[in-house]
């Protein structure tokens, strides 16, 4: 573990700004479910800056999606607060873009292209409609869809619509990207190609992204930087910098998903045998 | 490595690799339906098919009762039909019911449209409506004619109160369940790109529940003919000119069963006009092409 930590960033050459873009700070989250306050998350504070791709990495129920969905205004934390370029989050917007898991985000009114010039107009982003749609166009090639633009979501594959949402989010040209569990409802040999895909298009343009997931191999793949949660209530156990690509692929990254794991469930494996057992 | 496999207990069966055959082993891929799978595909066409089969037996049953008193033939029926609209009175009576129908539900699905904002706006608002809808939606709309002819008088006002009673509940009843359905994904799309208020409502929750939407239309227009054609009949003449329902009314007193079967038949036809026509335009460029029904 300690040779992780200690492996240089190799990564997001142009982190350059010292500001945050992202400001986690003491985060707890409580929602209620029947007559319980559950809580979800217990004084997380993390850091992300421009150009990371910061993934959220923990087990089932370690609040991580519920700090995602804090992060874009639509859960507010009970304790401690969220600042984004030092404003503090209080409610949804443009700024912080969503790509969800559920296939259902995209509107089935409106076609392809539609979908990603929609928010572009509505959020003032783009001052015409012809501006607009050239950036929709710029998006959606870059996600290799301009020959669907025009059919309607339910025409496409689980794949190509999760493509879509990436440019959508991509084309408001967000401060910061929040992408919940976007690859996990997809099928194992998609999954790996739009993981490919994504890094890809962040080798184009450098987003910020928040990438939420609970596989460890994605995490690895994925991040430059990767915060560890512990379930019940979700609290930082680690947070680790990611290794470069070709490591990550290589025998490094197997050595480092099995030094995550051991982090997750090791000492928590003798607990679950008693509880379940 | 190989023996190491061949001692495997399953793989006593031999490998199988094979060429995909050549396009001309199986002729033709593609081939134009003929003109029957065509007809038979064609919705419109089936529903012609089953209403000249009712037309039949009609006509059939109409001749074995052989009394246009009781039970007017197909033929019969068709020609006071054409006999009506050729001198113009059927046409002016339709014109005048649809004149009333298209008030009270124009009126009805405002209504509808303010109480459903209410009822999603607050919760006491959903309350509210939803207290109010299952206190009146099981009110007949005729029970309240009476009342309507002591609070507005015998003209159009109390026919387009009791439309409007017809029509409100079932669409405020609908489009309301339909928002409920709202998938969460898709409001927290919207909300994600800053839309609140009212432009939350029209670009996100209207489109969104459309299907539940054009369903209450449906049962609000067909609720709403029903109610004119009652009130009618027991309502008798409105300012002069009476609608479709005094239409029937007034030919049965005269024992002019054919006229009275041709009224009804208007009904049915303006009917399947609104449902096979205007409303299947409606879905068939909206939910239909958004695979939101299918």
């Amino acid at each position: 573990m300690n040779v992780m930590l200690s492996s240089p960033s190799t990564l997001a050459p142009d982190v350059a700004s010292s500001q945050p873009i992202l400001d986690i700070g003491d985060v707890t989250l409580q929602y209620t479910a029947r007559h319980l306050s559950i809580l979800a998350t217990y004084k997380v504070s993390a850091q992300v800056f421009e150009a990371d791709r910061f993934v959220l990495l923990g087990p089932s129920g370690c609040g991580k999606s519920t700090l995602l969905k804090a992060i874009g205004g639509f859960h507010k934390p009970s304790e401690g607060e969220i600042r984004l370029r030092g404003r503090k989050v209080t409610e949804p917007g443009p700024d912080r873009m969503m790509v969800f898991q559920e296939f259902d985000q995209l509107l089935p009114w409106k076609t392809v292209i539609q979908n990603v010039i929609f928010p572009l107009i509505e959020s003032g982003k783009a001052k015409t409609r012809k501006e607009a749609e050239e950036r929709a166009r710029h998006y959606l090639d870059k996600v290799n869809l301009t020959k669907f633009a025009d059919n309607y979501p339910h025409m496409l594959s689980g794949g190509m619509k999760q493509r879509v949402a990436i440019a959508r989010g991509m084309a408001m040209e967000p401060d910061i990207l929040l992408m919940d569990e976007p690859f996990a409802a997809l099928d194992a040999l998609t999954r790996v190609k739009m993981q490919d895909e994504l890094l890809e298009l962040w080798d184009d343009t450098h987003f910020t992204v928040l990438f939420v997931t609970h596989s460890i191999a994605e995490a690895i793949k994925i991040g430059n930087r990767i915060l560890l949660l512990s379930p019940h209530p979700g609290q930082v156990k680690a947070e680790l910098n990611g290794l470069c690509r070709a490591d990550a692929a290589g025998p490094k990254g197997k050595a480092f998903e099995r030094d995550i794991h051991d982090m997750l469930f090791a000492h928590k494996a003798s607990d679950e045998v008693r509880h379940h057992g | 490595m190989a023996d190491v496999i061949a001692t495997e207990p399953h793989n006593f069966r031999p490998e199988i690799r094979s060429e995909p055959a050549n396009a001309e082993a199986f002729g033709v891929v593609e081939r134009r339906l003929t003109l029957w799978e065509q007809l038979y595909g064609s919705g419109p066409v089936r529903k012609a098919f089953i209403l000249l089969i009712l037309a039949v037996v009609w006509e059939v049953y109409g001749r074995s009762v052989d009394n246009s008193l009781l039970f007017p033939t197909f033929g019969e029926t068709a020609s006071a039909l054409v006999s009506g609209l050729a001198t113009g009175d059927l046409l002016m009576r339709i014109w005048t019911s649809l004149q009333v129908l298209l008030m009270g539900y124009a009126i009805g699905i405002v209504a509808a449209a303010v109480l459903t904002i209410v009822a999603i706006s607050t919760r006491l608002g959903e309350d509210f409506m939803v207290t109010l809808t299952a206190m009146f939606s099981p009110l007949p709309a005729i029970a309240l004619l009476p009342l309507a002819l002591i609070w507005f008088g015998l003209g159009a006002a109390s026919l387009i109160f009791v439309l409007v009673h017809s029509v409100l509940w079932a669409v405020a009843l609908n489009t309301f369940s339909g928002f409920q359905s709202t998938s969460r994904t898709l409001r927290m799309v919207g909300r994600n790109y800053g839309l609140r208020g009212w432009r939350f409502v029209s670009r996100i929750l209207i489109p969104a529940a459309l299907p539940s939407i054009v369903t209450g239309l449906k049962i609000g227009w067909a609720f709403a003919w029903r109610t004119l054609i009652a009130a009618e009949m027991v309502f008798g003449v409105s300012s002069g000119q009476g609608g479709l329902g005094w239409f029937i009314f007034q030919n049965k007193n005269m024992l002019d069963i054919p006229a009275v079967f041709a009224g009804l038949l208007s009904v049915i036809l303006i009917g399947l006009f609104v449902e096979g026509v205007l409303f299947k335009l409606l879905e068939d460029r909206t939910v239909r092409r958004w695979a939101m029904q299918s």
